[in-house]
């Protein structure tokens, strides 16, 4: 999902990632889960002093995230998170990948077990372009979020703002902080959007904790 | 380990280098092994490549496989035909860039190499100790380091480096002596052996002391179980490779022949090749070594050592930041037993990196020139050097 060039290293940070280092105390100790290249975690342990670390599949994004002095452990997220201590962690993130995790439930419990907060967040498959697509021309979407054909994603499940919080109520998690954000075209920039974040909104954030 | 020594393509290298010895433990103050017995004197036999700081904080200890030496990098002579065994990974801005640290190496206790060993003298009778002499462990080896840190002035370690058995000795150096070690890199190595590395090893060791010429470690003044020795290499040289490194390899190509030859003399090229390995083996190697450093490395366990069977609880001991690096195609130590101290690291709150590298070259994948290899180290140095000063 993370379709984004990560060469530019001056470029700014994707502007989800952001808002989501925006949400970290200094200090605290992260886990990112399917860090990709690290490029937040070297934002947080530069600009947070946090104390990191990643996981992620890709052979070769871990030899990134390695070489740029990350602490990063290669392997599958649903695996890798059961090896952890309760409250091992201040936060835990899940960016953009719960739309590819096969047992949701199964890994928010064990992200709430292992960290205080979690954040999640993911592509809003409720955006208005989407139900469009799928009203006007009755082919499943595809969209800069989710830029792949039906046969060749590895994005499993479609979320929508909506289904997350119903989600919270049934699972008992709490969500005490939730962003709705539009981004252009390389996710680079965005803003933050108010009004009927269901319909307008490209990806849902959310800080969730225990009850 | 197998020898993979060839000159750096871009004729990068430390130069000339020196092996040095250092003698310590001179009775009365023996140093006690692991089995109750006492060895003394020891010497040492070790290298050095780069400048120690003024601040003694930039020390590498590298630390080598079985059959290994403290020849890591370097020539000892103008027409030195090839260069230490890592020269590959130890040098001027390589993986462990001699420009910046200053990397030591020395010959484990038990080998053959210039430290002390069964083809030592034994002080006490004047002649190569044989079979008398102590059984050591990958414990007593890093002791021994330790003592050899001691007489440099080290205190404190930047990073300990090694694969395979020398992997083991970094795990070792994480537990005995955690104060002393910043960070560790243990390569395509394991915490204990599987009974499948136990059996590939005892195998070896029978083809040695089947070996008439073996006489009971008794050889020195006479003929050498080379016969046994070599068989002994080629069976180390199978567990080193993987089914898919000698399909790509040798295949069932023939040596030099169109047919088979219906006799005994070795047709395929895979038989050549273990052949010319063992045949090339016992001239540089010691019998007697061999059975010592594979039962040493067979006696490893840390689980049993520090944990009383936990791996979780004898990571407790550790201080040190990890770099854990296993290879794909590796059987003799797989993948899965890296993950298992990567788990007990993680258990524990350590600070630690775990890559998997795809690599068909089998066990001995570490010693292979390796550009990911190589920028993993680099990394991962350069970002403890930073901590450190920080």
């Amino acid at each position: 999902m993370l379709n984004v060039s990560r060469q530019h290293d001056q470029a700014p940070m994707r502007f989800d990632l952001r808002i989501i280092s925006s949400w970290i105390q200094p200090e605290s100790k992260v886990l990112d889960l399917g860090c990709g290249e690290g490029e937040l975690l070297y934002y947080l342990k530069h600009q947070k002093q946090v104390k990191g670390t990643g996981i992620e599949k890709s052979e070769a994004r871990v030899a990134r995230c390695i070489e740029k002095g990350l602490s990063v452990l290669q392997g599958d997220i649903n695996a890798e998170i059961e090896d952890y201590p309760d409250n091992a962690f201040d936060y835990v993130i899940l960016s953009q990948t719960l739309q590819q995790v096969f047992t949701p439930d199964k890994l928010i419990r064990a992200l709430l077990r292992i960290g205080k907060y979690g954040i999640v967040s993911f592509p809003n498959f409720s955006h208005y372009g989407i139900r469009l697509q799928l009203l006007l021309k009755g082919y499943a979407p595809i969209s800069r979020q989710l830029p792949y054909e039906w046969y060749d994603t590895p994005n499993i499940r479609v979320i929508t703002i909506k289904d997350f919080r119903k989600f919270s109520r049934e699972m008992g998690f709490r969500i005490l902080k939730e962003v709705a954000i539009n981004t252009d075209h390389h996710d680079r920039h965005g803003h933050v959007v108010g009004i009927c974040s269901n319909w307008r909104a490209t990806y849902g954030m959310f800080l969730i904790g225990n009850p | 380990m197998s020898e993979y020594i060839e000159h750096d393509p871009h004729r990068i290298s430390v130069g000339l280098v020196q092996k040095r010895i250092v003698t310590f433990a001179e009775p009365p103050h023996a140093m006690l092994l692991e089995s109750g017995r006492s060895l003394g004197p020891i010497t040492i036999a070790y290298e050095t490549y780069g400048e120690m700081n003024a601040a003694k904080s930039n020390v590498v200890l590298v630390l080598h496989a079985l059959t290994g030496d403290a020849h890591v990098a370097g020539y000892y002579n103008e027409d030195d035909p090839k260069p230490g065994w890592w020269d590959i990974m130890v040098g001027p801005g390589k993986g462990i860039d001699t420009n910046r640290y200053f990397v030591v190496c020395s010959n484990i206790i038990g080998s053959c190499q210039g430290s002390t060993g069964p083809c030592s003298l034994n002080p006490l009778t004047g002649i190569p100790f044989g079979f008398n002499f102590p059984v050591v462990t990958i414990g007593d080896m890093v002791n021994a380091q330790k003592m050899l840190m001691d007489h440099l002035g080290i205190r404190q370690i930047l990073a300990v480096v090694g694969g395979s058995l020398g992997g083991m000795q970094v795990l070792e150096w994480c537990l005995r002596y955690p104060h002393m070690v910043r960070s560790a890199i243990p390569l395509a190595t394991t915490t204990r052996h599987s009974a499948l590395a136990i059996a590939f090893n005892e195998v070896a060791r029978q083809a040695i002391m089947a070996d008439p010429n073996w006489n009971n470690g008794n050889y020195y003044d006479g003929r050498k179980p080379n016969v046994g020795l070599a068989v002994a290499r080629m069976i180390g040289h199978i567990t080193y490779l993987s089914d898919e490194a000698m399909r790509l390899k040798f295949g069932r190509r023939l040596q030099e022949k169109q047919d088979f030859s219906f006799d005994f003399s070795g047709d395929f090229q895979v038989e050549s090749y273990l052949r010319y390995q063992g045949a090339k083996f016992v001239e540089r190697f010691d019998a007697n070594s061999f059975l010592y450093i594979t039962k040493a490395a067979d006696y490893f366990d840390i689980e049993n050592q520090y944990g009383e069977g936990s791996a979780v609880k004898a990571f407790s001991r550790a201080r040190a930041k990890f770099l854990v690096v296993s290879f794909t195609s590796d059987w003799l130590y797989p993948t899965y037993q890296s993950k298992a101290m990567i788990q007990a690291m993680k258990k524990n709150g350590l600070d630690a990196s775990f890559c998997e590298i795809e690599a068909e070259c089998g066990h001995d994948a570490f010693l292979l020139p390796n550009e990911r290899l190589s920028a993993l180290i680099r990394g991962f140095l350069e970002n403890v050097e930073r901590e450190q000063a920080a």
